[in-house]
């Protein structure tokens, strides 16, 4: 087996496992004013001082959520009803058109439901936002932005943004910037504290810690109105009870991805480097994805266009041969489209459906190179023949 | 002679289309069963699943879509979704729309099993390595000492499908397995098979309407798409006894939904003879001038060679119709035939699908009918 897509989820690694099955059979509210209440709280405030440390930020300013989805939608549309509440005219949400769907639906949403005007910034052919087309954009009229939202790294191609000068520009209008970072934190630096962000998103089980747990990294003077509310855990923008035992897990993965990024980049990224090449031979015609400079993109990202080949005919081939990876573009009930992130970058439709999304991860080895480097020629010469359907 | 399901040389690599319902689910199962290796695919066929339907009928929703996922958990063979939706709307939909139009009665089932399941699916399948699709169709494929196919109706008659797939050709059907043909579904079988497999669709309703028409009203489905286009309805002598909102709307043989106010001067209820796009006319009548005596049908393909001289031979006009005995013959490419005996309420545009005994000889478009009675036709 060859496991390439821990862009999707990444194996827990075994300190987690280890941190969150000690905690299963621990009885223990945090929100609980007694000893076993306090006890879990510890656990937490813990947890929470830990993955502060590993992302450059204090303890206040980490709201954990039920992951990443959770922590987008409520930097999005908490930041842009408490913007708006605070003066109506603020209205304007700027992004990229490369986000997540967490983002993306979710300003999409606001513009349908909240009378929001969304602004796509233009992004270049590597689907990246640049500082100016930021500032192009604010300036128009600077008084009517609620908030703007950047993803770190793109999920699909790999391409880091330049986060620290879009906070500059967003900073001198007095706006707020978000990042999703969920495809960023642990492949390369990601210090909130200096990023100028306002908010920022990550996620637990892309870092090797558990499922359904992430954080929204929050700069205390902001104050986004809930989406969900309750019993006001989390500075009252986050309710729900405290999952102890993952959270407590997420805390030692994050520990882990911060202590071991450099070294793990610079490994990963020369197994990734193999594995272009092994493609590019074997395939000639392969596009590849993303910034190709050094620090363009993620370091355990490999990204593919393969023209005249369905991604899905691709992805049935190499998995039966015991290859897992991805399209890399959102499915609906299952149907891949056409990448949205592919089509920003201005690629053609057609083109658009041919991508495959390699993506390594602390347990990937030079056999899983291997076996796509035996593998892919032949499902690429298939998989043209079937052609696009 | 063998079924070709059950006697294989060696284990094939099957696609299983699976729909999310009973029969694709135990075919599948059978597949993998008898050794073959076996891939499910679910074919989403609207580009918006959520706006075309909803609930557990048809074969286009996310639920059905799940549930076929389940079916190929359970039965532990690898599961992808392919979207098919664009040649869909292109190659079942347009045509049905098209169709109606122009005063035919379409079969969208078999325009799809034409179209879709054994052509894009199959070209796409055989291109990836594939051997064989796989349906839970209930008919079945033979094989012969030199290796051709034959098409048979399936053990159970009530079950029969072999109407809808009459349009494939040899090379399709080298392709085709229906692991259900031989099956007796009279005693509920295939439940109770999906049951004893733990697939949850055991329970599940069949589904028995078109699949992109959510809520069985194809009239309106047709309104929506056409737009309305009032005109008269009349009788034999030309005399207007009611109107309409578009004579697409119209089946040759249809009874009810005519809204005719003037009773007929026999006082029996009155039938669709005819329509004409041209003018926008429908014809209605008595009973009795539904009968047809003789037919011509286009765009014959046969299951073997095409034959060489008239034949006897018994026909199917419609899916779940009954057995009428014809004689046919080839004349400039077009299928000449006439009944034993009359028959109503035959439509331009359905198929007519000769068979001898239980072999399918072939199939052709039905294109204009010869009525027993004087009517202007």
């Amino acid at each position: 087996m060859a496991y390439l897509d821990h862009a999707a989820t990444t194996p827990m690694l075994p300190e987690a496992v280890e941190a969150m099955t000690a905690h299963f059979a621990v009885t223990g509210n945090a929100s609980s004013l007694h000893a076993a209440g306090r006890r879990a709280r510890r656990t937490v405030e813990e947890a929470r001082e830990t993955l502060a440390e590993s992302l450059g930020a204090r303890p206040s300013e980490v709201v954990l959520t039920s992951g990443g989805t959770e922590a987008d939608n409520l930097a999005v549309k908490g930041l842009y009803w408490s913007r708006r509440d605070a003066d109506p005219a603020r209205t304007r949400v700027l992004t990229s058109p490369v986000e997540h769907h967490a983002v993306l639906d979710a300003v999409h949403w606001l513009g349908e439901h909240e009378g929001a005007t969304v602004e796509y910034l233009p992004v270049d052919r590597y689907g990246r936002v640049h500082p100016e087309a930021l500032r192009e954009a604010i300036v128009r009229n600077p008084d009517d932005v609620a908030l703007a939202t950047v993803m770190w790294a793109n999920n699909e191609i790999g391409t880091v943004m330049p986060i620290r000068e879009l906070a500059d520009v967003a900073a001198e209008f007095g706006i707020p910037l978000h990042a999703d970072a969920v495809q960023a934190f642990g492949q390369i630096p990601v210090d909130f504290g200096a990023s100028g962000l306002a908010a920022m998103t990550v996620s637990g089980h892309k870092i090797g810690g558990p499922y359904g747990i992430g954080a929204l990294l929050l700069g205390r003077e902001y104050s986004p109105v809930p989406v969900l509310h309750g019993g006001g855990q989390e500075r009252h923008v986050r309710s729900g009870t405290l999952d102890v035992p993952a959270v407590a897990a997420f805390a030692v993965a994050g520990r882990v991805a911060a202590e071991q990024r450099e070294r793990f980049a610079h490994e990963i990224g020369r197994l990734r480097d193999d594995l272009v090449d092994a493609v590019r031979k074997a395939a000639p015609e392969a596009i590849l994805g993303g910034d190709p400079a050094e620090g363009g993109r993620l370091p355990a990202n490999a990204h593919f266009t393969f023209p005249g080949c369905e991604g899905d005919s691709l992805l049935l081939l190499l998995d039966a041969q015991g290859i897992e990876c991805s399209t890399g573009s959102a499915c609906t009930a299952g149907v891949a489209q056409p990448s949205h992130v592919l089509l920003a970058t201005g690629t053609d439709a057609d083109l658009a459906r041919g991508t495959l999304r390699f993506s390594l991860g602390h347990t990937s080895t030079e056999a899983d190179v291997e076996a796509v480097a035996k593998a892919i020629g032949p499902a690429v010469e298939r998989a043209r023949t079937a052609g696009l359907s | 002679m063998t079924e070709i399901s059950q006697q294989r040389p060696r284990p094939l690599r099957v696609l299983a289309a699976m729909s999310g319902g009973v029969d694709s689910a135990v075919a599948a199962a059978r597949a993998a069963e008898a050794g073959h290796d076996v891939t499910g695919v679910h074919l989403a066929l609207s580009a918006n699943p959520q706006s075309f339907r909803t609930g557990a009928r048809g074969c286009c929703t996310i639920e059905d879509s799940r549930d076929a996922r389940r079916a190929a958990d359970v039965i532990g063979i690898p599961f992808y979704v392919w979207d098919l939706a664009e040649r869909f709307r292109e190659d079942v939909v347009d045509d049905f729309v098209a169709e109606y139009e122009a005063g035919r009665t379409p079969n969208p089932c078999l325009r799809c099993n034409e179209k879709i399941k054994f052509a894009a699916l199959l070209d796409k399948a055989i291109a990836l390595g594939f051997d064989a699709v796989c349906t839970g169709h209930y008919a079945k494929v033979l094989v012969n000492e030199d290796g051709t196919r034959e098409l048979h109706r399936a053990s159970d008659m009530a079950k029969d499908q072999s109407y809808v797939l009459g349009v494939l050709d040899d090379r399709q059907l080298a392709h085709a397995m229906f692991p259900l043909g031989d099956t007796l579904t009279t005693k509920g079988e295939i439940r109770v098979e999906a049951e004893r497999r733990g697939l949850a669709v055991a329970k599940k309703p069949d589904s028995h309407d078109i699949c992109f028409i959510a809520d069985g009203d194809t009239q309106g489905f047709l309104s929506n798409r056409l737009g309305k286009a009032e005109g008269d309805i009349v009788d034999e002598s030309g005399a207007v006894v009611g109107s309409h909102e578009g004579a697409y709307g119209f089946t040759i043989g249809q009874r009810k939904g005519l809204r005719i106010g003037t009773p007929a001067p026999d006082g029996k209820p009155r039938y669709v003879l005819d329509i004409s796009p041209v003018d926008n006319t429908v014809t209605v009548g008595p009973v009795a001038a539904l009968d047809v005596s003789a037919l011509t049908a286009i765009k014959p393909r046969w299951c073997g060679a095409a034959p060489t001289a008239p034949g006897t031979y018994t026909a199917q006009l419609r899916a779940h119709g009954g057995e009428t005995e014809v004689r046919a013959e080839l004349v400039d490419g077009q299928l000449e035939v006439s009944f034993t005996e009359p028959v109503r309420g035959v439509a331009p545009g359905q198929a007519i699908v000769l068979y001898d005994d239980t072999r399918v000889v072939g199939s052709a478009t039905i294109a204009t009918t010869r009525r027993t009675a004087a009517v202007a036709v």
